[in-house]
C-alpha cells in the first residue's frame, strides 16, 4: 500500500504519524506542498493521500487537485473548506442542528457595530480564516468595539473586513477539545487557562476529559456536519450542554497522547489504512 | 552533523531525522527546519504565515 503524505514542515504531529506508518510497514510518498506542480491531469501512483499541510489554502487547493485526478483525500478539500473557514463551519453547524454560540456576520464597520450591539457585550471578533488563537479579540464595550472595527478596516487586508462576531461565552476557564476519527470520539482533553483564549497553542495547559455519552455524540455531530474524517471539535460547556466553537481539520494532537493514554497517531493510521484498503 | 545557520552551533541529526523537520537549536534556541539529509543542512525555520493552523 502507497499512502500519500502531503505536508510542508513537519512538526511533532507529522513526525508521530510518519513512525506509525513506518512500524506498519506503509510505503509513505512524501508530498512537500512548496515543491508540488499540479497540471490538473496527472494524477500520483497512491491509493490515498492524508493531508498534513500548516496552510489552510495550499491544503485546501492542493486536496482539491488531488481529488480532481482521482485520488482520495484525508480530510476531503470539501471539509477543509469548510472548517478552514468559520462562517461556513457555522452554516455547517446549524445546517446540522448542532449547537453552537451566537453569531452574527457582517461586512462593514457600520452593520458589523449593529451586530456587535445585538449580540450584546462581549463579544469576540474572529478572522474568519484563521488559527491558533490568532487575531481574536475579546470586545467589551462600544469604545473597543468601534477601535477594532476600524483597525481591522483600515489596516487589514480585505479578509479582515468580514467581520464574524460570536457572543462571548463564559468558559469558566477552560474549554474542551475532543478528538473524532471516523465515527468514534477517541479521546478529549480540557484545555484550562487564566486567559480567556485557552488554546494551547496560547499556553493552555491540557488535562484528560472523560468521554461521555453527551461529548461523543455532539462531538461526532459536528465532525459529520462538516463532511466527517478525522477532526478535533473545541467544545463550550454551557448551562444549555456543550456548545461547538470550531471544528479543525489538520488536528495537532502532540499535547493529548500522554494526557488522555489514548494513541491518537495510531488511531489515524488505522482509519487511514482501513480506508485506503 | 550540520551547523545552526543563526548561531554557528554544530547539531548532530537524529537517525530518523526526515527532511522538513522542525528542531530547536540546542545552543540559541532558534527553531531551524532540515532542508537535506546528505549531507544534512538546516535553515532558520520560515516565519508563521496568515492562514498557518490547524
Amino acid at each position: 500500500m502507497r499512502i500519500g503524505f502531503l505536508h510542508s514542515l513537519i512538526r511533532k504531529e507529522e513526525k508521530l504519524l510518519i513512525d506509525e506508518f513506518s512500524q506498519r510497514g506503509v510505503e509513505l510518498v512524501m508530498l512537500d506542498d512548496r515543491k508540488m506542480i499540479f497540471d490538473l491531469a496527472t494524477g500520483l501512483e497512491v491509493d490515498l493521500v492524508l493531508e498534513r499541510c500548516i496552510n489552510h489554502s495550499r491544503a485546501m487547493h492542493g486536496l482539491r487537485l488531488l481529488e480532481s485526478a482521482g485520488i482520495r483525500c484525508i480530510n476531503s478539500s470539501e471539509v477543509s473548506r469548510v472548517c478552514g473557514d468559520k462562517i461556513l463551519t457555522s452554516l455547517a453547524l446549524k445546517e446540522a442542528c448542532v449547537p453552537q454560540p451566537p453569531v452574527r456576520i457582517a461586512f462593514t464597520e457600520e452593520s458589523a457595530l449593529e451586530a456587535i450591539e445585538q449580540l450584546g457585550y462581549p463579544v469576540v471578533l474572529k478572522p474568519a480564516v484563521g488559527s491558533w488563537g490568532r487575531l481574536l479579540s475579546k470586545v467589551n464595550d462600544r469604545e473597543a468595539a468601534e477601535s477594532i472595527l476600524e483597525h481591522k478596516s483600515i489596516l487589514g487586508s480585505y479578509h479582515h473586513s468580514i467581520f464574524y462576531i460570536q457572543k462571548y461565552v463564559e468558559k469558566r476557564g477552560r474549554d474542551i477539545r475532543s478528538f473524532v476519527v471516523g465515527d468514534e470520539c477517541v479521546a478529549a482533553i480540557y484545555r484550562t487557562s487564566p486567559h480567556w483564549i485557552t488554546n494551547t497553542a496560547r499556553g493552555a495547559v491540557a488535562t484528560g476529559c472523560p468521554v461521555n455519552d453527551e461529548l461523543a455524540s455532539v462531538s461526532l455531530a459536528a465532525a459529520r456536519a462538516v463532511g466527517g474524517g478525522v477532526l478535533a471539535v473545541d467544545l463550550f460547556e454551557t448551562d444549555q450542554g456543550l456548545w461547538v466553537n470550531e471544528v479543525n481539520y489538520t488536528m495537532e494532537f502532540r499535547n493529548s497522547i500522554d494526557t488522555t493514554g489514548v494513541n491518537i497517531p495510531a488511531r489515524v493510521v488505522d482509519y487511514v489504512l482501513e480506508s485506503a484498503g | 552533523m550540520s551547523e545552526c545557520p543563526v548561531c554557528g552551533a554544530e547539531i548532530t541529526l537524529a537517525s530518523d531525522t526526515v527532511v522538513g523537520e522542525l528542531l530547536e537549536c540546542p545552543d540559541c534556541g532558534s527553531e531551524l527546519e532540515v532542508t537535506a539529509l546528505e549531507p544534512p543542512a538546516l535553515a532558520e525555520a520560515p516565519e508563521t504565515e496568515e492562514d498557518w493552523g490547524e
